[in-house]
């Protein structure tokens, strides 16, 4: 990988952090609010079911996700087991489609 | 920035006082700690130490030192587990208890004793192009670098560095990716970057961007807490990394 | 030689174990996470089978530290943002005390709703 991409990269991670510090934020307060009575599928489903506000927001939250965190370990994986080269951004790639796929099947779950 | 107060200095604190128990790393790769009695002495520094136990107990214990005045930066070494510039380490600071654990610098090989090879070290600061490129000639007027430019001013902050090693030796990234160019040669391009005169600035973005340079730095701050000049490598290698991501968008890396 | 961990005692040093530490159980909770949220595909039914599970108190003990682990890389990650690209000097120790109080703020303001 060019160090131009290894810039881009460290970039990326940056700005979905930056994506992400909302999105938590959003996400805690949710969380806080929606637990006070016990989760049930009634009331997720209740908040989501047919809202683009909602689906919008964790669509953006999935994404930044999986961008974020395979970049994360990544640089863990390479740092804790010296385990660097193209096989290893192959797997960062792979596990960004994953997460992204994976999230973006949850957040339909919870939208139609 | 170290905060470690000196000890009380009040006299009659014991046996202590008249004798310091210093283990000494000893032998290459392969080595051990071995312990020496020294007698204490006022004003005593670390290097005072480890010279005495070269001249009058054990002449064969390699160290490496020049100025004895903090100007050279040839003395660091793990000090109690830290690195530290030993000519202007004090005893009384870091071994009140009169314990002192004498090693050589991390993340170098060690040649002999406390004597680590510092070429990988220096060799960082070339592949990071810590060397001044400038186009003016004799013929040309001076520069005009005012003072308190902005670039100026991140100049000042990081130029002091002498090159003693302590922050590669204390860096957590460099262990676990030794690739990396480690906060000294970084501080050094960050210094270039800001020299208005330079003008190898692209290049230089180029030599330290990315996984074995700024990029990879966790601003853990151990190269901070452990400078003996005060600098903090971290600031500048964050200004290099925002410098490289604007060189990286723009395309000019 | 390596690291000495005398070396790492201090406040920067902690923030960067526990960023890691829990941006990494964060990253492997995630796949759970979607795969629990998944079951609304199937039916509210579905959804509720899985989540009846969040009532049991060991449950709800994991939950929060997942909150707490969520607070503290979120406030982390900003005061990394803030260093990379503020124009910052010495207030450092100060966003580090910052994020680890909204950290705990977070994580209690969780645990008092939940249990």
């Amino acid at each position: 990988m060019s160090v131009r991409a290894q810039t881009l990269i460290w970039l990326a991670q940056r700005a979905s952090a930056a994506v992400l510090a909302l999105c938590v934020m959003v996400h805690l307060a949710t969380m806080i609010y929606a637990v006070k009575s016990g989760l049930s599928a009634a009331e997720i489903l209740g908040r989501t079911r047919g809202n683009y506000a909602w689906f919008g927001f964790y669509a953006l939250f999935v994404l930044a996700v999986a961008v974020h965190a395979p970049i994360g370990l990544r640089t863990v994986i390479a740092e804790s087991f010296g385990w660097r080269g193209t096989v290893l951004d192959a797997l960062t790639v792979a596990t960004g489609i994953a997460l992204a796929l994976w999230g973006m099947r949850a957040v339909l779950g919870v939208f139609v | 920035m170290s905060n470690e107060k000196p000890a009380a200095t009040g006299a009659g604190s014991g046996a202590s006082r008249a004798a310091l128990n210093v283990r000494v790393w000893r032998g290459a790769g392969e080595g051990s700690f071995q312990t020496y009695e020294v007698p204490r002495q006022e004003s005593q520094t670390v290097l005072d130490v480890v010279t005495h136990i070269q001249r009058v107990i054990d002449p064969s214990l390699s160290y490496r030192f020049a100025c004895r005045v903090g100007v050279c930066g040839s003395c660091a070494m793990n000090v109690n587990g830290k690195a530290r510039w030993t000519c202007r380490t004090h005893v009384e600071k870091v071994a009140a208890d009169g314990n002192l654990e004498i090693a050589p610098l991390s993340n170098l090989p060690v040649i002999k004793d406390l004597v680590t090879d510092m070429k990988e070290f220096f060799d960082k600061w070339a592949r990071a192009r810590g060397r001044f490129a400038g186009a003016r000639t004799r013929d040309d007027d001076f520069a005009r670098v005012m003072p308190d430019s902005p670039q100026r001013r991140n100049v000042d902050a990081g130029i002091e560095c002498i090159g003693c090693g302590a922050c590669y030796s204390a860096c957590d990234v460099v262990q676990s990716n030794p690739a990396y160019l480690g906060p000294a040669a970084l501080n050094r391009a960050w210094t270039l970057h800001n020299d208005v005169r330079d003008v190898m600035r692209v290049e230089r973005l180029a030599s330290v961007a990315g996984d074995a340079g700024c990029h990879a730095c966790h601003t853990h701050t151990s190269c901070s807490e452990r400078c003996p000049k005060q600098i903090s490598p971290t600031l500048g290698i964050a200004g290099l990394k925002r410098a490289a991501a604007v060189a990286a968008l723009s395309g000019e890396i | 030689m390596k690291n000495d961990f005398r070396a790492r005692i201090h406040p920067a040093w902690w923030a960067f174990a526990l960023h890691r530490a829990s941006g990494v159980l964060l990253a492997l909770f995630l796949p759970a996470h979607f795969w629990l949220l998944g079951h609304a595909l199937q039916s509210a039914a579905a959804l509720d089978d899985v989540l009846q599970w969040t009532a049991l108190p060991v449950v709800k003990f994991a939950e929060t530290g997942l909150v707490l682990l969520l607070a503290a890389h979120m406030t982390g990650g900003i005061r990394l943002l803030m260093i990379e690209f503020l124009p910052w000097r010495e207030w450092q120790k100060t966003l580090l005390a910052l994020a680890a109080g909204a950290s705990v703020a977070i994580g209690l303001a969780f645990a008092l709703n939940v249990f």
